[in-house]
């Protein structure tokens, strides 16, 4: 453990530590541009040059090792004007178009210039200028701006797994690029425009689209995956003008996903903002007091097992827990939060979980992923295997069709015969497992969501069991989920009661005529067409396939219009804000149905949000504990049976396009464009 | 001038012949598993050597070879000035302008060339026989000017011997290599200057009273000198 004083403030600091490190222990801001601490170091901006005593020139703070005994000033006569002649260097190329520039208000070197920057430049030369690359319909550049950190570069290799960015030629003319007009085909590749100290890679979505000075920033939970990221919501007026990640170590890191940050142009469009009543085959636009009086003539009277609810993938704990709680007063037991069927047992906690937590997966050695592409269902989360991978002696294995998971991992077969393999032993994978310190084992919904789903998830309960993926202090077994709501669902028991029908029950009875009367809140993943002649209540906030086939339609908040819980993956409850308010007549969704229930004559017994939460903790008492993981207790689930030798089909087809946010949305159908479709069906009308 | 790029017209493929891959597989044995990409240097010149430039299509088998991402070997390939990513003429000419060979009349050992072959730097004659460029310092600064042709120096080149050279080669023969003036590497030109006494007889003696007298006299004089009144 070395000690050193940096500026007068003596420290002590881990081996292999850097003095930056150590003056940030210190209290003592050095600024930098290249450094991150999350990208290996490169040093090449010289903007966090100190001086150390004894040492001949200025050293770059960021790549020198901290010594025991050295001394370092970060304020000296010499370290303020080796950077001053840094900044005037990074100067000379960079363009002084900061009025023009979206980073401006925001940018590294703009404020770093304003500590360490001339009052004019000493450069009567032409100031050099970059060509602008494509890096997709993400990230706008503009690389005459850039100060070549190549923290992008860095990014591209080590955190996102796609090797295709990088700096050619040197000197004046280095640039960086991608390898010959190649897009970023990464679900990451956002999270380049954060890394980018200064304007050259840019928002594409939001470009000139505001100041930063001018947006109201309120910190929330993504529902777009089931990882619960962390985000800034930046609004002005009551428009979402962009999304950004917020740091959270267990969860995101400082990452975001690409869907997560630019699909909020689809908060937008196609929004339901006044309620709508089907009057002969046609949807007309309606009061809530006409909405109201039609769900309750068709709803009072009616015996609860011809009701039945179905909640969506993006829905918060509340205003599940408030429909559950309607349901269970009209006396229905056919609830489902479930759209996908997959076959998650709510009564043992650790069956439907990450019990690992995604911090966890840190520590495995082993992983096997069955039906699933983490890739697709959960960037962020791939993105912390990537990181376990490159730390080296990760090994993983997948059962599912072949796919780039940005790391290396065995294709053991499409083949669910294969989960039966290794749950008796019979695989080789099970000795991998086996002979691993600690292994871990993910289920997707690709694998539960099936006929079969369940004797599959006794299958991964026996490879759990028997290769060791239980033990003190490590819990091996995971289910990544696809959908922000469905832990909460599952913790707060939106599953159908004593002799409730879940999703396909609902669908096959509705399709039948025995279900009179579907509640979809948010739902849009159902097959729709089954919904025969049901009365279909539809509350959400797009008009999306469930509205298409209301009868009445609720219009709801979407994510970021309420105050809300979220429940990711791991089973981490965590508490979204409100930053603008729902459009036109809509209305946060519990109070919807806390006014719906008034109508129909069984008003539930809460008021307001407190209240509502206060029973549901009551209710699900997993909810008391806000941004913590509860580790669940191991038990006995799942349906011991025949596991059919059929292929996995993963669950996100088009990662850009999941839910009715990402459907509205212009930006993810120009990522679908050039991305899924390869670009491949343009024609000659185009452009 | 911008960066470095690859030329427009690519070839569809690349193989290495059976010699270079030979070759290229001995360089890659030399390396330890997971560290093949350190042979990406030598790969490239054979690649140049083979086709006469580095096309894009060898880029990428050279990048699958050694597994490493293309853009990684684009980055070697467009740092090196020596990679030709466009394709140059049989005899390529590489006139080195730097300080010591600009200030010893590289100017004209270009302009030589330009006249000689009607093309520009950077440019290839429409036979594709000859092709020239500009290049930054060849390390050869002794001897300057100095140009690069193929794998040889030509060097002390004037504008006279440089239209010899072109003239040679046009002929298809291969001049010797080396100083146009007939130095013996980078010797002095003409006689010795210094260290012209022969090295195998005894150092002279010296005579130090001698010496010790005239220093004192020098001494006194220019006390004297001081001490006179001023003018």
């Amino acid at each position: 453990m070395p000690k050193l004083t940096v500026d007068g403030i003596a420290v002590e600091v881990p081996p292999n530590a850097t003095i930056l490190q150590a003056a940030e222990q210190a209290g003592v801001e050095i600024p930098r541009f290249c450094y991150h601490e999350r990208l290996s170091i490169a040093g090449n901006c010289r903007m966090c040059l100190v001086d150390v005593e004894k040492s001949p020139k200025p050293v770059a703070s960021c790549a020198m090792p901290a010594a025991e005994g050295m001394v370092v000033h970060t304020r000296s006569d010499r370290a303020n004007k080796a950077r001053a002649g840094v900044m005037e260097f990074l100067l000379i190329n960079h363009p002084l178009d900061c009025p023009i520039c979206d980073q401006g208000g925001e940018c590294d070197l703009q404020d770093q210039a304003m500590a360490y920057g001339a009052d004019r430049g000493r450069f009567h030369e032409n100031k050099r200028a970059v060509k602008d690359k494509d890096l997709g319909p993400l990230v706008a550049t503009t690389m005459t701006r850039c100060i070549h950190c190549t923290r992008c570069v860095r990014f591209a290799t080590e955190v996102a797994g796609v090797p295709e960015l990088g700096a050619v030629a040197r000197g004046e003319n280095m640039e960086i690029t991608n390898y010959l007009g190649q897009m970023l085909s990464s679900e990451l590749s956002g999270n380049v425009v954060d890394l980018c100290p200064v304007g050259a890679l840019t928002n594409k979505p939001y470009a000139f689209g505001g100041r930063p000075w001018e947006l109201r920033k309120t910190e929330s939970i993504d529902v777009m995956d089931a990882v619960g990221t962390n985000i800034r919501v930046d609004a002005r007026e009551q428009r979402v003008m962009r999304v950004l990640p917020r740091i959270h170590e267990d969860v995101n890191e400082e990452w975001l996903a690409d869907k997560s940050r630019q699909a909020c142009d689809g908060l937008s469009n196609q929004r339901l903002d006044r309620p709508y009543v089907r009057k002969n085959g046609k949807l007309t636009e309606a009061t809530w007091q006409e909405a109201f009086a039609a769900v309750t003539a068709k709803v009072r009277g009616l015996p609860g097992a011809k009701v039945a609810a179905i909640a969506g993938d993006l829905c918060d704990a509340e205003s599940m827990f408030a429909l559950k709680e309607l349901m269970t007063a009209l006396g229905s037991t056919n609830i489902d939060c479930r759209q996908d069927g997959a076959a998650l047992d709510a009564r043992n906690r650790a069956s439907y979980i990450f019990n690992t937590s995604i911090a966890g997966i840190e520590q495995a050695d082993a992983i096997l992923i069955i039906g699933s592409n983490p890739r697709t269902e959960a960037p962020i989360l791939n993105a912390r295997i990537r990181k376990r991978y490159l730390k080296g002696g990760l090994q993983v294995g997948v059962i599912g069709p072949q796919v780039d998971l940005t790391y290396k991992a065995k294709n053991l077969g499409n083949d669910a015969g294969i989960v039966s393999q290794i749950a008796s032993g019979s695989h080789e994978f099970a000795n991998v497992l086996k002979n691993a310190k600690k292994p871990m084992l993910i289920v997707g919904q690709g694998a539960l969501a099936r006929a079969d789903g369940a004797q599959i998830l006794a299958a991964a309960k026996q490879i759990a069991d028997s290769c060791g993926l239980i033990k003190d202090g490590w819990n091996g077994f995971n289910v990544l989920h696809t959908a922000a709501a469905r832990v909460g669902g599952l913790d707060l028991g939106f599953v159908p009661g004593n002799g409730g029908k879940d999703v396909r029950g609902i669908l096959d009875g509705a399709s039948k005529g025995e279900i009179e009367v579907v509640y979809l809140l948010g739902a849009d993943e159902i097959d729709s067409a089954k919904l025969g002649k049901a009365f279909v209540i539809y509350q959400g906030h797009h008009g999306d396939r469930g509205a298409h086939r209301a009868d009445v339609i609720l219009p709801g908040a979407a994510y970021t219009e309420k105050d809300g819980l979220y429940v990711n993956t791991e089973g981490r409850v965590q508490a979204a804000l409100r930053a603008v308010f729902p459009p036109g007549d809509a209305r946060e969704d519990w109070t919807i149905i806390r006014a719906l229930s008034e109508s129909l004559g069984k008003a539930l017994p809460f008021d307001n949000l407190a209240q509502l939460r206060a029973r549901l903790r009551d209710a699900a008492p997993t909810f008391a504990t806000v941004d913590k993981v509860q580790p669940a207790a191991w038990g006995a689930f799942g349906t011991a049976g025949q596991v059919n030798a059929t292929p996995f089909e993963y669950p996100v087809k088009n990662y850009y396009m999941t839910d009715p946010i990402s459907r509205a949305s212009r930006t993810m159908a120009r990522c679908t464009e050039a991305f899924v479709m390869g670009g491949a069906q343009k024609t000659g009308t185009d452009g | 001038m911008s960066a470095r790029e690859l030329a427009k017209d690519q070839p569809a493929s690349f193989a290495f012949n059976a010699e270079y891959l030979e070759r290229a597989k001995k360089v890659i044995a030399k390396y330890p598993a997971g560290r093949q990409a350190s042979a990406v240097i030598p790969l490239l010149d054979f690649a140049q050597r083979q086709e006469g430039w580095v096309t894009r299509p060898a880029i990428e088998a050279i990048a699958k070879m050694l597994d490493m991402a293309a853009i990684r070997v684009l980055e070697v390939a467009t740092f090196y000035t020596m990679f030709n990513l466009a394709p140059v003429g049989k005899t390529h000419i590489q006139v080195c302008t730097s300080l010591s060979c600009a200030v010893r009349g590289a100017g004209d050992v270009l302009k030589t060339c330009k006249d000689k072959l009607g093309i520009d730097a950077g440019d290839v004659t429409a036979d594709k026989a000859f092709s020239l460029i500009e290049v930054e310092c060849s390390g050869a600064c002794v001897n300057a000017p100095v140009v690069q042709i193929g794998d040889d120096y030509y060097e002390d080149v004037d504008p006279a011997s440089m239209a010899k050279l072109i003239d040679a080669f046009k002929r298809g023969e291969t001049p010797k290599y080396g100083s146009m003036i007939g130095r013996d590497g980078s010797a002095p030109a003409g006689e010795p200057i210094t260290l012209t006494e022969d090295p195998t007889k005894p150092i002279p003696k010296q005579d130090l009273a001698a010496a010790k007298a005239a220093f004192e006299k020098a001494k006194a004089e220019a006390a004297a000198k001081a001490a006179a009144p001023k003018a």
